[in-house]
């Protein structure tokens, strides 16, 4: 009796500790609880009394079709009246979230990764703000969000979340995202290389409320507008999303008005619950198997390093399982580092737009799959790490995952989309910013981002400059349009890179080439985002062959348009003439790795970069020669090097293929890989390393050895459980560095003093 | 039975082996690494991806720094059909990148029939360009 009588005074004293801790909290941080779970909220007893209730699947799926066709009209009106170039483009996405705040639809066309994440801040509202007599909640609110650390992948993505009431009662949750580009941080265009804190990254946005009975507030939206490059869009875009928002509402009230809010609430829990069973099903029809796969990136933006995404996938029963224990730890003052949710959302997009395209596209599709990841590592990085370039370890997230799923899909009787190999995966793009020839201050990107290769598929090529990996169905932009508002010409665009293919049996789409320059502003410049300038941050699939590799490549001291006027023959349309045949006397020719931090151009200096290929699938031995001269046709290829890639015999003049001399050219090839291939056994013997390369930087784990992580140098192992921070030094230091020990070297050599030897 | 695993891998379930698709090749126990099986070579990248800008003036050229990237190529070694590609780092060691639970999968195909052509997925394609004719 007493042990009871104490038991329950200690559960007492510990609520009215936790009541106290929670009244007195000096500050709201982003909520473990809530940011480390990608699952279903639990069924509560309403939603369970009113599936019960509604158990008409006609009546259900005519409740999803009339979310889904809403998300859809609010996902055009987005796009159609966003100001934002992301917003144009597609870059944006509608959804309908239970009262508990689970995805249960988004729209068809645009970026499904936020769709995984935007129940996060949601879930941040409900558990903080509906009883803070401080904000509260009602009809007519509108909260935004932008910071990836509560939710969502960078902080250039702005969402507005609203509530949706039925006489007085919350019944479901709206929102609208929009990728805006311009947020106030160090460099313009939303996605700061330059960031070393999460200070450096402009807004910083938790869930807060901003609007009230459906009226945007002004003092709060100054105070934002204040602190941006582009006042107008962050007004206009707010109010478009607003916008789209009440139009979600009124398409629900029309559901309400007609079904009511039971056989609404039916519907949103039975969808999830149907979907997350499903999942479970179609995976348990995988293989049991273990997968493994990593990807490199060889830049953190600033500086070359090679830097691990390491991946074991495994599949037990109906369980899925994503381990990335290996992968590197966060870098402590560089941006690439992503919070755990970006980097599962991005696998979600592998699922819901590569693997069950089928499904509706809404939280449950990816409630069951499992993760394990290193804490503070690039895939799961801390609070305090800065990640305004999470794009980086996102996009390789989900490379590894797509590559390591192809591998279970292969052999499954029932497919729901082929099996391909990689897509492209990074933002081939410029960001811009500066003064516009109109006078106003601009920051944003190119929509050329969208213009990723499609990976090869498993009975045909990839598709060229297709669509990002975070999207579907969005678009790469018309250039003249944006060149209404910008002060640059896109002079070579939309024109595929010749010899960049990544061969297979199939290829992978090819990208672009994009030659910029500046014309009419003295205050403007570019950045470049991208890594795999050295090593390339794909894979092939089932012997094809991943891309190449992309650089950033420029020319100045010239300007382009008074060479148009005077000499335009002199002008090339490719990269590869530009550079080899050096058109332009005293002009200076270079060629740099794809992250640029952001800088100021001259009228008229060319910036050439191209877009990335999707990965090959299969032998290139296999590849149908007619294939082959068809990508000779198209200039994607050169005859030459055709001939050497695929061992096709054609007639230079006429392209006809000899056929018996091609099987002979194949088969000779097979038996010189004979040869020249040595046994595993052997080959491991000769060439594997028991540490990483030691002239090169190198972060993650190496070899099977998961222990261990490595950070920068053979000698600086870490615990993959607590690494601890990871310094860079500012490329500009290193480069001095460097300089003054030439110099000092000189100085030994010639006796030359310096101008001043005191210390 | 036999199970297509890759576009050149299957298991054959009561052999318990690694099998090549286009030879019939045994390429090793189906409870081990297939590649154990294989021939290697370790490809320099300029094969694969041309410098298409001039290695002599520029450091970056669109072809990967081999110092930086392997590109491990696996061959059969009674067809030299290339099996699988690896881009890895310089000297590490190559994934064993499929283990498979061997007895999961005879449970699992002892309920199936035999698949000797892979199924490909809805033929979406096709129902467009059918579309496209009767116009
Ligand atoms: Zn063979």
């Amino acid at each position: 009796m007493n042990d009871k009588l104490s038991a329950e005074a200690v559960l007492e004293d510990q609520e009215l500790v936790a009541k106290f801790l929670q009244d007195t909290t000096l500050f709201l941080g982003p909520d473990p609880d809530i940011m480390r779970h990608h699952d279903i909220m639990p069924c509560t007893d309403y939603e369970a009394e009113c599936v019960a209730k509604h158990g008409d699947p006609h009546q259900m799926a005519s409740i999803r079709d009339r979310m889904q066709s809403a998300c859809d009209e609010s996902y055009e009106m987005l796009e159609q009246m966003g100001a934002a170039p992301g917003a144009k483009w597609g870059d944006v996405i509608t959804g309908i979230y239970s009262a508990s705040g689970d995805l249960t639809i988004g729209s068809a066309g645009g970026v499904l990764i936020f769709s995984v994440l935007v129940h996060h801040p949601i879930k941040f509202i409900i558990k903080n703000w509906i009883h803070e007599p401080t904000v509260g909640l009602k009809e007519g609110d509108g909260f935004i969000h932008n910071d990836s650390r509560y939710g969502n992948v960078h902080n250039t993505d702005q969402s507005m979340i609203m509530p949706i009431y039925h006489e007085g009662k919350l019944v479901c949750w709206v929102a609208s995202t929009v990728h805006e580009g311009e947020n106030g941080a160090i460099e313009p265009g939303g996605m700061p290389s330059m960031a070393e804190t999460p200070f450096d990254e402009g807004l910083k946005m938790s869930p807060f409320k901003v609007v009230e009975n459906y009226e945007i507030k002004k003092d709060l939206l100054t105070f934002l507008q204040n602190s941006v490059r582009e006042p107008k869009l962050q007004y206009e875009d707010m109010k478009v999303k607003l916008f789209a928002c009440m139009r979600l509402e009124k398409r629900i009230k029309e559901i309400l008005a007609l079904d009511g809010p039971d056989a609404l609430t039916a519907c949103m829990r039975s969808t999830n619950d149907n979907v997350k069973a499903e999942v479970r099903r179609r995976i348990a029809e995988w293989p049991d198997m273990t997968v493994r796969t990593y990807c490199t990136m060889d830049s953190t933006l600033r500086e070359n390093a090679l830097i691990k995404l390491n991946c074991t996938l495994t599949k037990k029963g109906d369980r899925l399982i994503f381990d990335l224990t290996g992968s590197s730890p966060e870098i402590t003052n560089r941006a690439i580092n992503t919070a755990l949710p970006g980097a599962k959302g991005m696998i979600a997009q592998v699922f819901l737009n590569h693997i069950w395209p089928d499904l509706p596209r809404g939280q449950a599709a990816f409630a069951p799959i499992e993760f394990i990841t290193p804490p503070c590592s690039i895939v799961d990085g801390s609070v305090n790490a800065p990640n305004s370039q999470s794009l980086m370890s996102i996009f390789l997230s989900f490379t590894v995952a797509q590559h390591a799923t192809a591998k279970f899909l292969y052999s499954l009787p029932k497919k729901y989309t082929r099996v391909l190999a990689p897509w492209y995966n990074m933002i081939s793009t410029y960001i811009w910013g500066g003064m516009n020839q109109h006078g106003e201050m601009l920051g944003n990107l190119c929509a050329d981002l969208n213009g990723m290769g499609g990976g090869a598929r498993m009975d045909m090529d990839g598709e060229h400059a297709m669509a990002p990996i975070f999207a579907s169905m969005a678009d790469i932009g018309e250039q003249e349009m944006n060149e209404e508002d910008v002060p640059f010409l896109q002079l070579v665009s939309k024109k595929m890179t010749t010899n960049t293919q990544a061969p297979g049996k199939y290829r992978g789409g090819m990208g672009y080439t994009q030659i910029v320059a500046t014309k009419d502003s003295d205050q403007w410049g570019f950045m470049t985002t991208c890594v795999g300038s050295k090593a390339p941050p794909i894979q092939g699939l089932f012997g094809g062959y991943a891309c190449g590799a992309y650089p950033l490549c420029k020319v100045e001291d010239v300007d382009v348009y008074d060479v148009m006027l005077t000499e335009p023959e002199r002008f090339k349309h490719s990269i590869v003439e530009t550079m080899n045949e050096q058109p332009y006397e005293n002009a200076k020719y270079s060629s740099h790795h794809m992250g640029m931090g952001f800088s100021l151009s001259k009228r008229g200096e060319l910036y050439m970069i191209s877009q990335g290929s999707g990965g090959g699938y299969g032998d290139v031995l296999e590849r149908d020669p007619a294939l082959v001269i068809k990508d000779i046709e198209e200039r994607l290829l050169t005859p030459d090097w055709a001939r050497k890639l695929y061992k096709v015999a054609f007639d230079d003049e006429t392209l006809i293929v000899d056929e018996e001399a091609t099987a002979k050219l194949r088969a000779d090839y097979r038996e010189q890989r004979k040869k020249q291939g040595v046994p595993y056994a052997e080959f491991v013997k000769k060439h594997v390393q028991s540490e990483p390369p030691k002239d090169i930087p190198f972060y993650g784990s190496w070899n099977s050895d998961l222990s261990v992580v490595y950070a920068g140098s053979n000698d600086d192992k870490r615990d993959p459980q607590d690494p601890g921070p990871v310094y860079f030094t500012n490329p500009k230091d290193v480069e001095i560095a460097a300089l003054e020990s030439e110099l000092e070297a000189i100085r030994k050599k010639t006796g030359i003093l310096p101008r001043d030897n005191r210390k | 039975m036999k199970v297509l695993m890759t576009e050149y891998l299957r298991i054959d379930l009561d052999a318990e082996n690694w099998e090549c698709r286009v030879c019939d090749h045994t390429i090793g126990s189906a409870r081990g690494n297939y590649k154990e099986g294989l021939l290697v070579y370790n490809r320099d990248p300029a094969d694969i991806h041309p410098h298409i800008i001039d290695p002599e003036k520029y450091r970056f050229t669109f072809c990967p720094d081999k110092d930086w990237v392997n590109i491990l190529e696996f061959y059969c070694p009674s067809c030299g059909t290339q099996i699988e590609v690896e881009y890895a780092l310089p000297g590490h060691e190559p994934l064993y990148d499929m283990e498979v639970d061997l007895d999961a999968l005879k449970e699992q195909w002892s309920h199936r029939e035999e698949i000797t052509e892979v199924t490909i997925g809805p033929d979406v394609l096709g129902e467009r360009q059918q579309h496209s004719h009767s116009h």
